[in-house]
């Protein structure tokens, strides 16, 4: 007995976890990795889809185009240099451009062919300006310009540029906020997970709960030891899904990169999307971490 | 002796049956040691059930430490289970810890620290004569060391009550004879002792044991001194 209690002695006292070694919530660690790299890819696209919303109605609610579909190029110039003259004295109109005709053989070449001369056909010449004007105002100063232009050349109409990509901006904000909403729902269903997981380890580990239960353990003493591994579980399972879904990012970021469209380059994250999204993680392990202290507490309650 | 539990006309039903335990109105005192008999099913685990707040009663009235059980808030109850000390017929040992954590648990569910709760763990070890399977998972254990390591865990916290379900249920004579005299001698350092056994040879074995009967139910001998019938 001597040598035994010896040998109880020699031995450091490491306390065993109350609760078995080992995962306690079975696959839930994956799910929310899952869950977490879809909320991930799905906010960083609402951003940004919304920052590329925004830019497009930046670029389009004040730029407008004059268009002369002259088919005589002599008067089709001279209308081009009288109606660069008539915005130039005319009050809230600034960057004035006469759009090159290279740049219109450019925008042709992929219809009429590389070797165009604009000379040839009659191309309809563009100049591009911006409309300095408050937006309630922007309707009235735009009609009145086309008139003013008309009264250079009949062939001439103002084109604002809101006209044909408002909607298209419209839509792709539209997107933007529908992946918020598809992160909501993401949100929801990490809780789900949580509640199913906190009820199956419950369910588990229902001896050991009634044991220290009956022993005085208080409900908040019961529901921290799941929890605190509860959380690990969901902790790990976010790390792994933020770790994946930063990767795909960086990586559709620089396929956007090596696209020349502008209007595929608008829809890039802004700044402090670096900022939001590693927010995700931890919001997730909240989720994770109230969902299971309600639900323990909740199952807890139903027993004396 | 001040009375720690007091019974008023109590029943206990589960579910939609007939009552298991019936009009249970007795009083148990302060440093006394009890023993409960009565045949197979007569009731005697579903009252200490009531004694170790597992269950509340169906009706009648418990007062224990002074405290209205019936109306007590859930929340207070851990606080009251801390002063009662339980052996469990089945011995309920939490498989994956070993004999020495067992042991441990109510000292640890208290917040005595690690560093502190090593030598009363020890002693307690060395008093059920388990010193060498300290680090003993449940599964290898016997029965009676398991039943040993159920009764180390039931008094290390040192209860104002010790309530135990066939406490020798598992051990040979000389271990039950052991037991005992360490209930006794928890009993004289002024625990009340409520032992429910079916073995009539314990009876004999406490000086100024006091004994109840329970039969289908009902209270058929209240608390009296073991050798008065």
């Amino acid at each position: 007995m001597a040598g035994n209690a010896k040998d109880t002695a020699a031995k450091p006292y490491a306390p065993g976890s109350l609760l078995p070694q080992g995962r306690l919530t079975g696959p839930m660690p994956w799910v929310i990795a899952i869950m977490m790299f879809l909320t991930v890819l799905a906010t960083a696209a609402g951003l940004a889809l919304n920052h590329g919303a925004r830019s497009l109605s930046a670029n389009v609610s004040d730029r407008v185009t004059i268009q002369i579909a002259e088919a005589d190029g002599a008067v089709r110039s001279r209308a081009v240099s009288r109606i660069v003259a008539l915005l130039g004295e005319t009050e809230g109109i600034a960057n004035i451009a006469i759009v090159p005709e290279a740049e219109l053989s450019r925008q042709l070449a992929p219809w009429l062919g590389s070797d165009l001369k604009i000379g040839d056909i009659p191309v309809p010449a563009l100049i591009d300006a911006d409309l300095v004007a408050p937006a309630g105002e922007r309707e009235a100063r735009i009609a009145a310009l086309d008139k003013a232009v008309k009264a250079v050349s009949a062939q001439a109409r103002v084109e604002p540029h809101a006209s044909y990509l408002g909607p298209l901006a419209r839509l792709v904000g539209a997107v933007g906020w529908l992946s918020f909403g598809v992160v909501a729902l993401m949100v929801a269903a990490t809780g789900a997970v949580v509640v199913l997981a906190a009820r199956g380890a419950h369910a588990t580990h229902r001896g050991t709960i009634d044991i220290i239960h009956m022993l005085g353990a208080t409900d908040t003493q019961i529901v921290r030891l799941f929890q605190q591994r509860m959380m690990l579980d969901a902790l790990f399972g976010a790390a792994v899904g933020f770790a994946w879904a930063v990767a795909v990012i960086l990586l559709v970021g620089r396929s956007v990169a090596a696209v020349t469209s502008d209007l595929v380059q608008s829809a890039t994250l802004p700044g402090f999307a670096w900022v939001v999204l590693p927010l995700l993680p931890l919001a997730g392990v909240g989720v994770a971490w109230l969902s299971a202290r309600v639900t323990l507490n909740r199952a807890l309650e139903r027993s004396l | 002796m001040a009375t720690i539990v007091q019974f008023e006309n109590v029943g206990l039903r589960y579910g939609p049956g007939p009552e298991t335990l019936s009009d249970l109105s007795f009083s148990l005192h302060e440093g006394a040691f009890y023993f409960l008999t009565g045949a197979s099913g007569a009731g005697k685990t579903s009252l200490l059930k009531l004694l170790y707040l597992a269950q509340r009663p169906s009706r009648g009235a418990i007062r224990l430490f002074d405290a209205d059980i019936v109306t007590l808030p859930r929340a207070r109850l851990p606080g009251f289970r801390r002063r009662i000390g339980v052996v469990f017929q089945d011995f309920r040992l939490v498989p994956h810890l070993s004999a020495f954590d067992n042991i441990a648990l109510p000292l640890r569910i208290a917040g005595v620290s690690d560093a502190q709760l090593r030598a009363p763990v020890e002693e307690m070890l060395h008093w059920v004569g388990l010193t060498g399977r300290a680090h003993a998972y449940p599964a290898t254990l016997s029965g009676g060391e398991q039943q040993r390591v159920a009764i180390a865990r039931a008094v290390i916290g040192r209860p104002e009550l010790l309530v135990a379900d066939e406490p020798t249920g598992n051990v040979d004579q000389e271990m039950a004879t052991r037991l005992i005299t360490l209930f006794e001698a928890l009993n004289k350092l002024g625990t009340t002792i409520v032992v429910a056994t079916h073995d009539y040879d314990l009876l004999g074995k406490v000086a100024d044991a006091r004994m109840m009967r329970l039969e289908r139910g009902r209270l058929t001998e209240p608390p009296h001194p073991a050798g008065a019938h």
